[in-house]
C-alpha cells in the first residue's frame, strides 16, 4: 500500500472512532446545538419587534428580521460546534489511548485529521438542524440558484474546516477540558461582535472596522448574499481568504503541537 | 522457591539484541531523570528495570517506545534492529506497549477497542475479527466484550490493554508496571500472561517496583536508582552482591544445642533462642556437610531453615543510601525455605 492509501485508511479508522463516540454520547452535540437554537428563538420572538424595527425601519415585520438573522446563526452554529471539538480533543489527549496511537506505526496525522473530518461533518449536520428550525419559523431563501446553494454549502464546509483546525490547536494546548472550553470561547463570542444580529453600520464608529474585518462578518455577508441576493462585494474574497488562512494556520499549529513530546 | 529458580537466559543462542541503548539521558529543566544509562536486552528474554517510584523507569520506557524523544547527549538507541532516531516508524512496527496508565478507549466497548487495533494494524476485516475473538477469549474478556471499557475493573482494563498490544503480534513488548494496583489474583494472572508471551519467543521489557516480580519473571534485572543503573545481573547474581546466606538450626534441648555448638564451631550462637547460624550459600553440598557433621555426633536439630538473601536485601542495599525513606517498606522479611 502506498503511504497515501495508508494515511487515508488510518484517517478513516480514526474518523470512525470519533463518530462512534459522538453517536454513543450525543449529549455534547445536542448541548452545543441548544445555543444557536435558543439564540434564534430569543432574538426572533423576544427581541424580534425592536430588532425588526432597527433593521427595516418602522413597519418592517418580523419575517425581515428572520431573514436577516438566520445566515448569521448558521455560522454561529459552526462556532458553537467547534467549542465541542476543542473540548473533546483536550479530553482525548488526556486518554491513554493517544499515547498508544503515538507508539504505533500509523499515519501520524490521522488522529488529528480524524477529529477534523468528524467535527466538520458534525458542524454541517448541526447547520442543517438549525437551518431546519429557521425554515420552520419562516426563513425562506429568496432567489438562490442551484449554483448559489452549492456555493453556500461549500462556504459552510470550508469555514467549518477553518474553525475546526484552530479549535483542534486550542484543544491541544489546553491542560484540561475546562480550559479547552474557555480557550475556544471566542468561537461563539466573535459572531456576537459581527453582523450576525445587527448591521455593522449601526455599530459605533470605532468598533466598526473590528466587526467588519473579523472572520465571521465576511462569511455571514457572503452567505446572506448567496441565499438572499444581498450585495456580497469584497466579502466573498475576504471570507474565502480568512477560511483558507485559518485552515493553513490551524493545520500547522495543531500538527506542530501534536508532534511535541506529550506532557 | 527462590533458590531453585532457573535464571539462564531462555534464548541463550540468540545472538541478536532486541534492545540496545547507550548513554540514555533525559532531563526536564534542571531535574535529571535519566543520567546516562546503558541497556542491552537480548531477543527472547525478559528484562526487568527495577526501582523505587521516581527512579526514571517510566521515562526509560517512554523513550525506548518512541513516545518521547531521548535527551540531548544520549547515545545510539536501537530497538528491533532499527535506529530509533532515524527510523521511529520501523521501531513502532516492531513493538507493543502497555503503559502504566491504561491505554484503552473507555468510551467504546472492549471488542471495539480490539477491532480498532486490528484496523490500525491494517488487518483484513475477517482476520481482525478472528484475532479479536481469539484474544478476548484468551484474556477472559468475552463476557465483558460488549460493555464500554470505562466500566471495567483494574484487572480487566489491564488485560484488555495487553490484549490490544498483542493484536499486531509484536516481537518486543514494553510493560510499564503491569501489575501496579492489581489485587494478588490479578497479579498472578498477569504473571501467567507474561510467561506465555515469553514462551512464544517475545522479548519483554518490564518495569516494576516489586522485587518479587522481577525475581519471578526476569532473566536479567537492572536496578535503577536516581537515574542511574545501580546494579545489573540475573536475580542470582544480584543476590550475591549482598552477603547474608545462612543455615539456621534450632534446638529445644539445651544439651543438644551445646553439643551442636561445639561440633559446628564456626556457627554464630544465639543462646537465648537455642539457635545456630552457619554461613552458607544453601547449596546441596554445604547442607550435606552440615548434616553429616551433626549426624557424626549423633545430634538432631529440631528445625533447619535455609536463608538466601533475596532481592529485597539487594534493593535496600542499593537504593537506601541515595534516597533514605523513599523505599517501599513491604516485604522486608527474608524468605525462609524450610527443609
Amino acid at each position: 500500500m502506498s503511504s497515501l492509501t495508508l494515511a487515508a485508511r488510518d484517517t478513516t479508522t480514526m474518523l470512525r472512532r470519533n463518530l462512534l463516540h459522538a453517536r454513543r454520547y450525543p449529549s455534547l452535540t445536542l448541548n452545543l446545538l441548544l445555543t444557536p437554537v435558543m439564540l434564534l428563538l430569543l432574538f426572533v420572538y423576544i427581541f424580534g419587534d425592536v430588532m425588526s424595527a432597527g433593521i427595516g425601519g418602522a413597519g418592517a415585520d418580523r419575517s425581515a428580521y428572520i431573514a436577516y438573522i438566520v445566515p448569521g446563526l448558521l455560522l454561529l452554529t459552526i462556532g458553537s460546534t467547534v467549542v465541542g471539538t476543542a473540548v473533546s480533543v483536550s479530553n482525548d489527549m488526556s486518554e491513554g489511548i493517544i499515547a498508544r496511537f503515538r507508539t504505533m506505526s500509523i499515519h501520524r496525522g490521522s488522529v488529528l485529521v480524524g477529529h477534523v473530518v468528524g467535527s466538520v461533518l458534525q458542524s454541517v449536520l448541526s447547520v442543517v438542524v438549525v437551518g431546519a428550525v429557521g425554515v420552520a419559523i419562516g426563513f425562506r431563501s429568496t432567489d438562490a440558484t442551484v449554483l448559489e446553494w452549492l456555493a453556500a454549502f461549500g462556504l459552510l464546509v470550508l469555514f467549518s474546516a477553518a474553525l475546526t483546525w484552530v479549535a483542534v490547536g486550542m484543544g491541544l494546548i489546553s491542560p484540561n477540558a475546562e480550559a479547552a472550553g474557555n480557550n475556544a470561547l471566542p468561537m461563539v463570542l466573535l459572531p456576537m461582535l459581527s453582523s450576525a444580529f445587527i448591521p455593522v453600520e449601526t455599530m459605533p464608529g470605532w468598533f466598526r472596522p473590528i466587526a467588519e474585518y473579523q472572520p465571521f462578518t465576511p462569511a455571514i455577508e457572503t452567505l446572506r448574499g448567496l441565499l438572499l441576493g444581498t450585495e456580497i462585494g469584497h466579502n466573498g474574497w475576504l471570507a474565502v481568504g480568512w477560511s483558507l488562512g485559518l485552515v493553513v494556520l490551524g493545520y500547522f499549529w495543531a500538527t506542530a503541537k501534536f508532534a511535541q513530546d506529550p506532557r | 522457591m527462590t533458590v531453585t529458580r532457573a535464571s539462564a537466559p531462555r534464548a541463550a543462542h540468540a545472538a541478536t539484541q532486541a534492545i540496545t541503548a547507550t548513554g540514555l539521558r533525559k532531563s526536564y529543566g534542571d531535574k535529571t531523570v535519566l543520567d546516562g544509562i546503558d541497556l542491552t536486552v537480548p531477543a527472547g528474554t525478559v528484562f526487568a528495570l527495577l526501582g523505587p517510584n521516581g527512579a526514571g523507569k517510566t521515562t526509560a520506557v517512554k523513550i525506548l517506545s518512541t513516545l518521547i524523544s531521548p535527551g540531548a547527549g544520549s547515545g545510539e538507541i536501537r530497538v528491533g534492529g532499527h535506529d530509533l532516531a532515524a527510523d521511529p516508524q520501523k521501531v513502532r512496527a516492531a513493538i507493543g506497549v502497555t503503559g502504566q496508565f491504561s491505554a484503552v478507549d473507555g468510551l467504546i466497548t472492549g471488542e471495539e477497542n480490539m477491532l480498532l487495533m486490528a484496523d490500525l494494524h491494517h488487518l483484513p476485516k475477517r482476520e481482525g475479527r478472528r484475532v479479536t475473538a481469539e484474544l478476548l477469549e484468551r484474556f477472559d474478556l468475552v463476557d465483558a466484550a460488549k460493555k464500554p471499557a470505562a466500566g471495567y475493573s483494574g484487572g480487566m482494563k489491564r488485560r484488555l490493554d495487553i490484549a490490544m498490544t498483542l493484536v499486531g503480534g509484536p516481537r518486543i513488548i514494553f510493560l510499564d508496571e503491569p501489575t501496579t494496583g492489581l489485587d494478588p489474583r490479578s497479579r498472578h494472572t498477569m504473571w501467567g500472561i507474561i510467561r506465555e508471551l515469553v514462551a512464544d519467543g517475545v522479548t519483554v521489557f518490564l518495569t516494576t517496583q516489586y522485587l518479587e516480580e522481577a525475581d519471578e519473571l526476569a532473566d536479567r534485572i537492572a536496578v535503577l536508582n536516581d537515574g542511574k543503573i545501580a546494579a545489573e545481573g540475573s536475580a542470582e547474581e544480584l543476590k550475591r552482591i549482598v552477603p547474608g546466606g545462612h543455615v539456621k538450626l534450632r534446638f529445644t534441648a539445651p544439651d543438644a544445642y551445646r553439643s551442636a555448638a561445639s561440633a559446628l564451631h564456626e556457627a554464630a550462637r544465639d543462646d537465648d533462642a537455642l539457635a545456630l547460624r552457619i554461613p552458607s550459600d544453601g547449596s546441596q553440598r554445604e547442607l550435606r556437610s552440615i548434616l553429616d557433621r551433626l549426624d557424626s555426633t549423633g545430634i538432631e536439630a529440631d528445625e533447619l531453615t535455609v536463608h538466601t538473601p533475596d532481592l529485597d536485601h539487594v534493593f535496600f542495599a542499593l537504593t537506601t543510601s541515595a534516597a533514605p525513606g523513599s523505599v517501599p517498606a513491604q516485604h522486608n522479611q527474608p524468605k525462609e525455605n524450610a527443609r
